[in-house]
């Protein structure tokens, strides 16, 4: 018999394709998990528009749920609500922080170029004196930062609300 | 014609040209961190113009999805305003192109979430906080550059004394948009012109640039007329489809 803590259970080990650390559940993209008989249908959202993963996440949760029996599956996209940081799960920031990329702060950056922008800590060293070299980093969904204690280059996973 | 297809051809057209012109970048940026940063926000104008695409290409009904409309359609049925095809220039040009489409764009989507055309609405959901990143990227160097050096200053003006004749066709209405209006699905755009106005005039005045008083003003492009560089974007963007037409990978 399908039910859904089993679906659950099977997406926490679809891992997403940018950032392995995070699951698709810690990533918050999974918005719904519904059952009709053997049918299941999955319904995803993107962090970013132009996210090139959505499509090979879409392919592993298919293939992670045909490996454990459900033949029967279906994904689809939704756009609103629009995803946002906030739907990080707390798991989700701390394997983050582990795996060396600063999680969101609860603000959205207020600058690029001038006045201060968001203080974020560093991940190796914990310092809060760190300075944003981009707003744009080596993906959509990060801005690139460096810490002047340490000098560590790390990640940022920006806020977005 | 199909009102609604085309006006949210119009949106996609316009994510579309302006996210490949910021491909050229790709590898040519003036620093690493502007060379991702200018990707990044192409990459975020093609995930916009997919989704919009998509969705023209379904209200459509013809069979045509993101991909189809992109890659095969000619020149004259590409309806984007004429200021996004225009050339990168320098890195000050570039920058003044994207601030005069991100300062409309934001209260653009601002508007068009409200959309009875709900998956219109997802959309402009979704792409309005990509665009707010967008506009305070492109604002801030606006600013830098302006009031910045004397050689950064004149050149930038010198992209605004170019450029400002191809912004005011991002207001351009006709009967599409009319009817759309009339719908609740499109924005008038009217509307939205006073905050545009107050975007453009701040942000000039603490980049020290003046608005050219020259008013001749250029459009076209929303019936398919445009420019002479739109052929050559083309010619590279859908190279691959027309010299292996189908092919997947």
């Amino acid at each position: 018999m399908v039910n859904s803590t089993k679906i659950w259970a099977l997406l926490e080990e679809v891992s997403d394709p940018e950032i392995p650390v995070l699951t698709v559940v810690d990533l918050g993209v999974i918005r719904n998990v519904a059952i009709e008989g053997e049918h299941v249908q999955i319904t995803i959202t993107p962090t970013y528009s132009g996210c090139p993963a959505m499509k090979l996440i879409e392919d592993q949760i298919i293939e992670k749920l045909n490996e454990n029996g459900l033949m029967d599956v279906g994904v689809d996209l939704v756009l609103s609500p629009a995803w946002t940081t906030d739907w990080l799960t707390e798991s989700g920031k701390n394997k983050l922080r582990e795996y060396g990329i600063a999680p969101p702060e609860n603000e959205v950056d207020k600058s690029v170029l001038f006045s201060a922008p968001t203080v974020v800590p560093c991940p190796k060293c914990k310092s809060s004196n760190t300075r944003m070299v981009s707003l744009f980093g080596s993906t959509a969904c990060k801005a690139h930062y460096q810490c002047n204690e340490c000098l560590e280059p790390f990640d940022y996973f920006k806020c977005l609300r | 014609m199909n009102a609604h297809f085309e006006y949210i051809l119009r949106i996609g057209d316009d994510s579309l040209i302006l996210g490949q012109r910021l491909g050229e970048w790709c590898g040519h940026g003036p620093i690493l961190e502007e060379d991702i940063a200018m990707t990044n926000i192409s990459l975020d104008l093609i995930g916009q113009a997919t989704s919009l695409l998509n969705h023209a290409g379904s209200i459509e009904g013809e069979g045509r999805d993101g991909d189809k409309l992109a890659f095969l359609r000619f020149e004259r049925d590409f309806k984007n305003v004429i200021l996004v095809e225009q050339p990168n220039g320098d890195f000050g040009m570039t920058m003044m192109r994207q601030f005069l489409f991100d300062a409309f764009r934001q209260p653009f989507y601002e508007a068009l979430q409200k959309s009875t055309d709900l998956q219109l609405s997802a959309i402009a959901e979704k792409s309005l906080k990509e665009t707010k990143y967008h506009l305070k990227h492109s604002s801030e160097w606006v600013i830098r550059l302006g009031d910045g050096t004397e050689e950064s200053h004149n050149r930038i003006q010198e992209s605004l004394d170019l450029l400002w004749r191809y912004a005011n066709e991002l207001f351009y209405m006709d009967e599409v948009d009319q009817l759309m209006i009339e719908k609740g699905i499109g924005v008038d755009l009217n509307a939205i012109k006073l905050s545009w106005d107050a975007t453009v005039n701040a942000v000039f005045e603490e980049a020290t640039l003046k608005i050219p008083s020259n008013n001749w003003k250029f459009e076209g492009g929303r019936k398919g007329l445009h420019s002479e560089h739109l052929g050559y974007i083309l010619a590279d963007m859908q190279y691959m489809q027309r010299a292996y037409p189908n092919m997947e990978w």
